[in-house]
């Protein structure tokens, strides 16, 4: 884990060391002040000596602004350090995202990404941030404290043989205790937190049901659980502090039993004896500071551990088998033809039905392709492995004559444009959506695109054109306008492979032929794959494939299809009759 | 529809803690309210903790009488006598704070779980509207950020800023009863602390809010870029994607490292500060203590002035915790004391069973039969029979979606809704359950005014399958059962086969027993109307509201689960909203609105001789947006 978050710190070494020195140093300063003080005590005083007590106080106040000055270093130094390694680790993590395949994302899933980009790393930051500035100093303040007291005196230190051990007993009992109190409570937390979370969402489902009791009902058990798991876990806390307490003053009194009698003695100082109170004070404070620091590591171990987990994902899709062309460069492909060879494909490794199985086939470069079948037949799996947004499990799919591995994704992608389902444009203008299809598109370009996917009529109404804004996820365009932006997008790549999956199902009959005969001008020699429920929407392909259960049930043209395949005849029939069956 | 997740603060966001509470002293007193029941402990509380702080502050004193009358002496047995005193005291300091601790534990605790649920029980009263105005991130932050926030400041703050109170206090007494002069350097150390807990607090306020912001657009810029990561992948746009997050970050980093600059500046500046007072303290002590001798007296002062800086060191962090918490807390108030839906009607849903006379009495157990109770009594059976007449209805009182909108439902009428996004159909059917309140005309069922009956009554006798299909965290079969919660087995399972969801369902890894999570994020959007129109089915009403129950069905599937569906309709009054117009041709009325008025109405052969916009939107003339 450290091996994995290290380096993003490694830029900031300097400072870290320096904030460490900063913090070491502030804490030695601070210490030595009792150490002068000390001295007023017993030759100032003792002696009656003004100018001794002067010399001796000026001293001090030099010794705290330095130890001011190495504060305030620490500060900035553990800042710079805490909040650029947070902006480091931040970036490679989102950098490493930027490489992940359609499978890796699905594994983590956005929600999950998301915090681990957001609230992870700023654990993380604050972390090293407060770590610098207090974990270094408890440990210097508590050998330093040692060693002075060591140096007053021996004899007297041996209080420590039985207070230190006895305060670290006391510390790591209560975290071996609480820990687990606290991830349990961090678990009944987000239980609720999705209570309220589903209840929000589904509040027109709550509402229409009646369930606003149900529901009150399933959050009361929750509240409850969290409630009873964070007395446990806080009634745990508080032990900590009078235990501490305890312990400090039963040092201060056995020091004041043991020092009193050598301070009568004579083989100590007064003034040694009223400093090694103040050490003591120091020793403990720092070694409740570190408990404390304790308590935090525990939720920063759990935030590291899941942002070294996706910084270690291994992207699913590389291009390591990327073929190199003759001019050096990776070649992208030839041409739009596209074959499957034997393809089986399914999500995950552990499920047991295929998702795709035993498919084969063959597209021409050039041809409209139509694909129809129900609910959950595989239609979207189909065309997903064409620009590799999947692997097939078995056997090859190639584009131009090369299995799509052969090309590097950003070769490939360029010449495979997909318009996905559940599509989505950006926060921003319409103009910089569409340049996301080619950065370069001149203004008829944009234009020439908006009007093959028939977004030009709504476009001109527009207030602002292509500059209108469109506010956070596409919010200010209807359902059809975002899908024929979304084509004009997919359109402007020029891609040698069109697939538009299910991407007009929001658009009139009427618009959509009229998207369909564009493409046959504008993208002639692309190879086109059209996804969709309306047979209407088919009708002319070249080629129409019928997928059932993960297999091609059926492939040809309408009129042969019509003939030979009863699902087809079937889905036809339902369309035009509509409902008629109804009385 | 609002996006999930997080306010614009983003999720990394302390949240609003730099709104400043509008009305302090109103929001403690509803605080205080949740407290109340606590009054016994609370004083228990109190007394714990001036006897703590007593203890505290008068066991340093007793250095004093330890160094001056027993030590220097050479008094030993008077020494153990007083150092068991001295024990003795800091035992009862440490036990008395750790009672107050554990009672504030639970005090707190037990508060902030009656603030939540309350909070969550008066938001299943408040009307639509309201959850239509606040997105799902900023109402969420309510839970996550505002009440952690208070139970925080509930658990920690107020305690230890009243210990800090009395710990100034009564350190400031003690130092005046040991040496008024070396008081005098104290208090000048402690206005120039004072000074700078204000400088550097203003200045760092500034910062924080800067970063506040960089930090909510980087993370707001992270949730949309991860959403749509599909996206990127697919074009190519990594490289812009990088760019785009690289310069936020940045801007964010420095924003942050200023911010958190001057925060950490605070303590070494006010440790340090303690220690100049230190110094001086002692030099000027050293002074006095050569003239009256009083060594012991020093040595406590010096232990005093070393914990005098201590509270204000803390207060000024509990501070901004505390107006957090306040600012929170009038947050959640806020929503506690939005009017809930308003729900006057009397007449109540009820079981009904009808004897060979044809007289309906009430009953007590499962009938198919329904009928309202008014208030005088009288049963009247329940039809499905729904008229509006001249309703006129805006989501904003200025601004008007439907205008006199006349129709009616006859019982076991199909009644379909035809026209663009925006036209009024969802809203109709929305008005029928009562979901927003009309500001004219009157809608009846079976004769009664919608008003005048029970809203829970009269969302129970309609069945809504909605648009936006919701599922929640649980098995297949709580999802279906959801519709009737005492459904058995074979009655889910009967309506999951009526909706045509059988099939796929015996298909999933444990049937009707897998757990879907994540909004059934593992289903296909048609495999998730399908369990929607089983969870209807489920609840078996008398009246149906499909809104684009079938839209994301392909059509195959959808001739199949036909016959389900029309045994789902049979004998019911039923309103269908529909993209497809295959879906609605067989209903006995089609309206069809458009921009919140119905402009045509009769059913397909009618509409087509018409040749109006239903003539248009069929033959593909017109599109539907």
């Amino acid at each position: 884990m450290t091996k994995k978050l290290w380096p993003h710190a490694r830029p900031y070494a300097l400072w870290i060391a320096a904030g460490v020195a900063c913090s070491a140093m502030e804490a030695v300063f601070e210490l030595l002040i009792p150490l002068v003080m000390s001295d007023i005590v017993d030759v100032g005083i003792a002696n009656g000596d003004q100018s001794f007590i002067l010399r001796k106080g000026g001293l001090m106040i030099v010794l705290a602004v330095a130890s001011l000055l190495f504060g305030l270093g620490a500060a900035v130094a553990s800042s710079i350090a805490g909040m650029g390694f947070g902006a480091n680790l931040r970036r490679a993590e989102y950098d490493h995202i930027q490489t992940f395949a359609f499978s890796n994302i699905e594994g983590f899933s956005t929600a999950s990404l998301v915090t681990r980009l957001t609230n992870d790393v700023h654990n993380l930051q604050m972390s090293l941030m407060m770590s610098m500035r207090l974990m270094v100093r408890a440990p210097v303040m508590l050998v330093a404290a040692l060693i002075f007291s060591v140096r007053i005196s021996l004899q007297l230190s041996s209080v420590f043989l039985v207070a230190l051990p006895l305060l670290a007993a006391v510390v790591s009992v209560l975290l071996v205790t609480t820990g687990p109190l606290f991830r349990s409570l961090q678990e009944k937390t987000d239980a609720l937190n999705l209570v309220v979370q589903e209840n929000l969402a589904g509040i027109r489902v709550v509402k229409s049901f009646v369930r606003g009791d149900h529901e009150r009902e399933k959050f009361r058990q929750r509240n409850d659980d969290l409630k009873n798991t964070s007395l446990r876990a806080f009634g745990k806390v508080v032990i900590n502090m009078p235990i501490m307490m305890l312990i400090v003053y039963g040092t201060i009194i056995a020091v004041m039993w043991f020092g009193g009698q050598m301070v009568y003695a004579g083989s100590l100082e007064a003034g040694k004896l009223i400093t090694y109170f103040t050490y003591i004070t120091q020793i403990m404070m720092s070694l409740m500071m570190v408990s404390m620091i304790f308590m935090m590591l525990t939720r920063t171990v759990a935030c590291a551990k899941r942002v070294a987990e996706v910084l270690s994902e291994t992207p699913a899709i590389t291009d390591s088998e990327a073929e190199i062309g003759k001019d050096g460069l990776p070649a992208g492909p030839a041409d739009g033809s596209i074959t499957f060879d034997h393809v089986y494909f399914k999500y995950s490794a552990g499920s047991p039905e295929w998702i795709l199985e035993d498919v084969s086939l063959r597209i021409p470069s050039g041809s409209t392709v139509g694909i129809l079948g129900g609910t959950g037949s595989g239609k979207t799996s189909l065309v997903s492995l064409i620009p590799r947004l999947y692997e097939a499990d078995k056997g090859t799919v190639s584009v131009g004559g090369k299995p799509v591995a052969a090309y590097t994704m950003e070769r490939l992608r360029e010449s495979v444009s997909m318009v996905l389902q559940k599509n989505t444009l950006f926060t921003g203008t319409i103009r910089e959506n569409l340049l996301w299809g080619n950065p370069e598109a001149t203004e008829e370009e944009l234009w020439a695109a908006c009007r093959a996917a028939c977004a030009d009529e709504f476009l001109e109404r527009m207030p602002g054109g292509l500059d209108a804004d469109l506010g956070q996820g596409g919010v200010n365009v209807s359902g059809g306008q975002k899908q024929r932006l979304c084509i004009a997008r997919a359109i402007l790549k020029k891609p040698k492979v069109l697939i538009l999956d299910d991407s007009t199902s929001a658009v009139d009959t009427a618009t959509d032929a009229k998207i369909r005969a564009a493409f046959a001008h504008e993208l002639k020699d692309a190879t086109k794959l059209i996804i969709a429920q309306r047979v209407a929407s088919l009708q002319e392909a070249d080629l129409i494939l019928v997928m059932d259960g993960g297999r091609i049930a059926a492939q040809g043209t309408h009129e042969e299809l019509m003939e030979t395949c009863g699902i087809y005849r079937e889905v036809c029939q339902s369309q035009q009759e509509g409902g008629s069956t109804d009385g | 529809m609002a996006k999930h997740g997080h306010g614009p603060q983003g999720p990394g966001g302390p949240g609003g803690g730099f709104r400043k509470p509008k009305n302090i002293r109103a929001t403690l007193g509803k605080l205080m309210r949740y407290l109340g029941r606590y009054k016994l402990h609370l004083s228990l509380v109190a007394l714990l903790l001036v006897v703590s702080s007593a203890c505290t502050v008068g066991g340093s004193y007793l250095i004093r009488p330890l160094i001056n009358d027993y030590i220097l002496p050479g008094d030993f047995p008077g020494l153990a006598k007083m150092l068991a005193v001295m024990a003795l005291v800091y035992l009862l300091g440490a036990v008395c704070s750790f009672g107050y601790s554990r009672m504030m534990v639970h005090i707190s605790q037990t508060a902030v779980a009656n603030i939540r649920a309350d909070l969550f029980s008066r938001m299943q009263d408040l009307p639509l509207k309201f959850f239509d105005s606040h997105t799902h991130g900023e109402l969420m932050s309510r839970y996550t950020n505002d009440i952690e926030t208070v139970s925080e400041a509930l658990n920690n703050s107020f305690g230890s800023l009243v210990s800090c109170a009395l710990n100034f206090t009564g350190t400031i007494v003690m130092m005046l009863v040991l040496s008024p002069a070396l008081t005098l350097v104290t208090f000048a150390t402690l206005a120039l602390m004072l000074a700078v807990v204000k400088t550097i607090g203003s200045r760092s306020r500034r910062y924080f809010a800067d970063q506040q912001k960089a930090l909510g657009e980087i993370n707001g810029y992270i949730e949309e870029m991860i959403e749509g990561q599909k996206v990127i992948k697919v074009f190519n746009h990594e490289k812009e994607a990088r760019e785009g997050f690289r310069q936020r970050n940045e801007s964010y980093r420095d924003a942050a490292t200023r911010a958190q600059m001057f925060a950490g500046m605070m303590m070494p500046a006010m440790g340090n500060l303690n220690y100049i007072n230190y110094a001086v303290t002692c030099c000027v002590g050293g002074l006095l203590a050569i003239r009256n001798g009083d060594l012991g007296g020093l040595a406590a002062f010096l232990q005093y002035s070393r914990q005098v800086g201590q509270p204000i060191t803390q207060i000024s962090q509990q501070v901004n915790t505390l107006l957090s918490a306040v600012a929170g807390a009038e947050r959640i108030f806020e929503i506690m004391e939005t009017p809930p839906e308003e729900d006057q009607g009397k007449v109540r849903l009820v079981r009904a069973a009808e004897d060979e006379a044809g007289t309906l009495t009430r009953v007590h157990r499962n009938t198919n039969a329904w009928a309202w109770l008014k208030p005088d009594g009288t049963l009247v059976p329940l039809r499905g029979d729904v008229r509006f007449d001249r309703v006129v209805f805006g989501y904003d009182e200025d601004r008007t979606i439907l205008r006199d909108i006349s129709l009616f439902a006859k019982p076991g009428q199909k009644i379909a809704f035809v026209g663009s996004t925006g036209a009024g159909k969802t809203t109709i059917t929305s008005l029928i359950n009562r979901f927003y309140e009309i500001q004219g005309g009157t809608i009846t069922y079976d004769g009664i005014d919608v008003k005048d009956i029970a809203k829970e009554s009269l969302r129970r006798s309609l069945g809504v399958v909605l648009q936006d299909t919701r599922l929640f965290t649980g098995t297949v079969a709580d999802n279906i059962r959801y519709g009737r919660l005492d459904a058995t087995d074979e009655e889910v399972e009967a309506a999951a086969k009526l909706a045509g969801a059988d099939g796929f369902i015996r298909h999933l890894p444990q049937g009707y027993q897998t757990i879907l999570s994540g909004d059934g994020g593992s289903l296909s959007q048609g495999e998730r109307q399908l369990l929607n129109i089983a969870r209807a089915a489920c609840a078996n009403p008398p009246v149906l509201i499909l809104d684009e129950a079938t839209s994301s069905i392909d059509t195959r599937t959808e001739k199949l689960i036909e016959k389900g569906m029309d045994q789902l309709m049979a004998d019911r009054t039923v309103f269908v909203i529909a993209h497809r117009l295959s879906t609605v041709r067989n209903a006995r009325a089609i309206i069809v609105l458009e921009q919140g008025e119905i402009i045509e109405r009769g059913d397909h052969a009618d509409l087509i001789a018409q040749g109006g916009k239903y003539y248009q939107l069929y033959t593909g003339q017109a599109e539907l947006s």
